[in-house]
């Protein structure tokens, strides 16, 4: 970072953050809208770290139910069968697809530890005023709002099981509860990515000028 | 020449002028800040006319049928959701339908407004309330997410049963080719441009080098 490395918050100015237009303010405290799109500008997202924090810890909470309880439950000749997500992961394996296997695996159980994890380092790493690897920071902020989507597949996975296996009274497969508590992990964290303002990475090592 | 801020950093900076199909980063946190497509409307505009129709096959049209033990079963993908519905499932029913038809869709219909009413500047300014949402809408829309799941779907019932694709299936995976290529063709800066400002002023005169910044409304 140069010594001339300006921001346009420490410059006076904002940039909307729905056009990207950079307009003055009217006021420090109530900047007013956008001339061009007519958003509410802000300086930085409203209330980031504390609305990211919440959905952070609620998806958190939600993770443990996600895993703990069945997501499908299979009725074979009279006999329920409940699956967790981990058991899904197992059956795909033994049962020869190790490349399913595995993109479940990362997809359902590692990208939402993974997501929430970094959203917890960048949360406290801005809290703590670090102004080291911003440029890291922000590239993992912006590999958590790429990657977060795909956790969503083992959910289209258990709607389309249920959908097609319903043999009554053979064989049908029902949902089990744990689809929604993991449906939840994946909207709370893809939501708590928008809520975080990566420019607040930046912000730390700026001079105090941000106030101006 | 005009200058910008970082959406992820909040620098201040000038854009250069760009070639066609280049593109240009953060000087200092490396985000791509703009695009220069060649035909940033033409191009967007005919790929999403094909994705609205393939679109309504890929939900009017049976994604897979089953047959076991002499029957069969056909689902598309708001029956999926509709069969979740019927479990007991309502909120990841409702979830599901959102991300895989309601989110797509709604990025589509308004991307082809805006596309539409962007041909003649300046687009009145409703135009850019319609492009906020069709922004909004795409983190959502996870079209590829869905063929994922529906082939891993698949797989797994592939042991119990005998699956065929259908049309439907098809038209998903065109779909999923066509919404990034939506996404890259379209440039949202060269559309912001053609829209009027909310605020009734006239953008400052294009090109003007150091042009002073417009002070927001009230």
């Amino acid at each position: 970072m140069t010594a001339a490395a300006l921001s346009a918050a420490q410059a006076g100015l904002l940039s909307c953050e729905t056009c990207g237009l950079l307009a003055r303010p009217i006021t420090r405290t109530e900047p007013g809208h956008c001339p061009r799109c007519g958003a509410v500008l802000e300086w930085r997202r409203h209330h980031s770290i504390q609305f990211t924090w919440a959905l952070v810890i609620a998806a958190a909470i939600c993770y443990i139910p996600a895993n703990v309880l069945p997501v499908l439950v299979t009725n074979a000749f009279g006999k329920p069968d409940p699956d967790t997500i981990i058991s899904g992961v197992i059956f795909l394996y033994t049962s020869g697809s190790w490349p399913l296997a595995l993109i479940v695996l990362i997809a359902s159980v590692m990208v939402p530890l993974g997501k929430l994890a970094a959203l917890a380092y960048l949360l406290i790493s801005v809290q703590r005023g670090s102004a080291t690897s911003n440029k890291e920071r922000t590239r993992l902020y912006r590999l958590v709002e790429l990657i977060g989507r795909w956790s969503m597949l083992d959910v289209f996975v258990d709607t389309f099981t249920v959908a097609l296996v319903q043999l009554q009274p053979l064989m049908w497969v029902d949902p089990g509860p744990g689809v929604l508590f993991f449906a939840a992990v994946v909207v709370l964290t893809m939501i708590a990515a928008e809520t975080f303002d990566p420019r607040l990475i930046w912000d730390a090592g700026a001079a105090p000028g941000e106030s101006r | 020449m005009e200058t910008i801020a970082c959406p992820d950093c909040d620098l201040l900076q000038c854009l250069p002028p760009l070639p066609l199909g280049g593109k240009a980063r953060c000087a200092r946190c490396g985000t791509t800040v703009a695009t220069q497509p060649r035909d940033p409307i033409g191009r967007p505009l005919a790929l999403t006319l094909a994705a609205a129709i393939v679109f309504v096959l890929a939900n009017t049209t049976p994604l897979m049928g089953l047959s076991a033990v002499g029957r069969h079963a056909s689902t598309t993908i708001i029956g999926g959701s509709y069969d979740m519905w019927l479990q007991g499932e309502r909120i990841t029913a409702a979830i599901v339908a959102f991300c895989a038809v309601i989110a797509p869709g709604s990025y589509l219909l308004f991307m082809l407004t805006v596309l539409l009413a962007i041909r003649r500047p300046p687009a009145p300014a409703w135009v850019g309330e319609l492009l906020r949402w069709a922004d909004a809408m795409r983190p959502w829309s996870m079209k590829e997410v869905m063929l994922l799941g529906i082939l891993v779907a698949l797989i797994k019932i592939a042991e119990l049963a005998k699956v065929e694709p259908g049309i439907g299936m098809y038209a998903v995976g065109a779909l999923v080719l066509l919404l990034p290529a939506i996404m890259v063709t379209f440039d949202a800066r060269e559309a912001w441009r053609r829209v009027a400002w909310a605020s009734g002023g006239a953008p400052p005169a294009s090109g003007a080098r150091n042009a002073t910044f417009p002070e927001a409304t009230p």
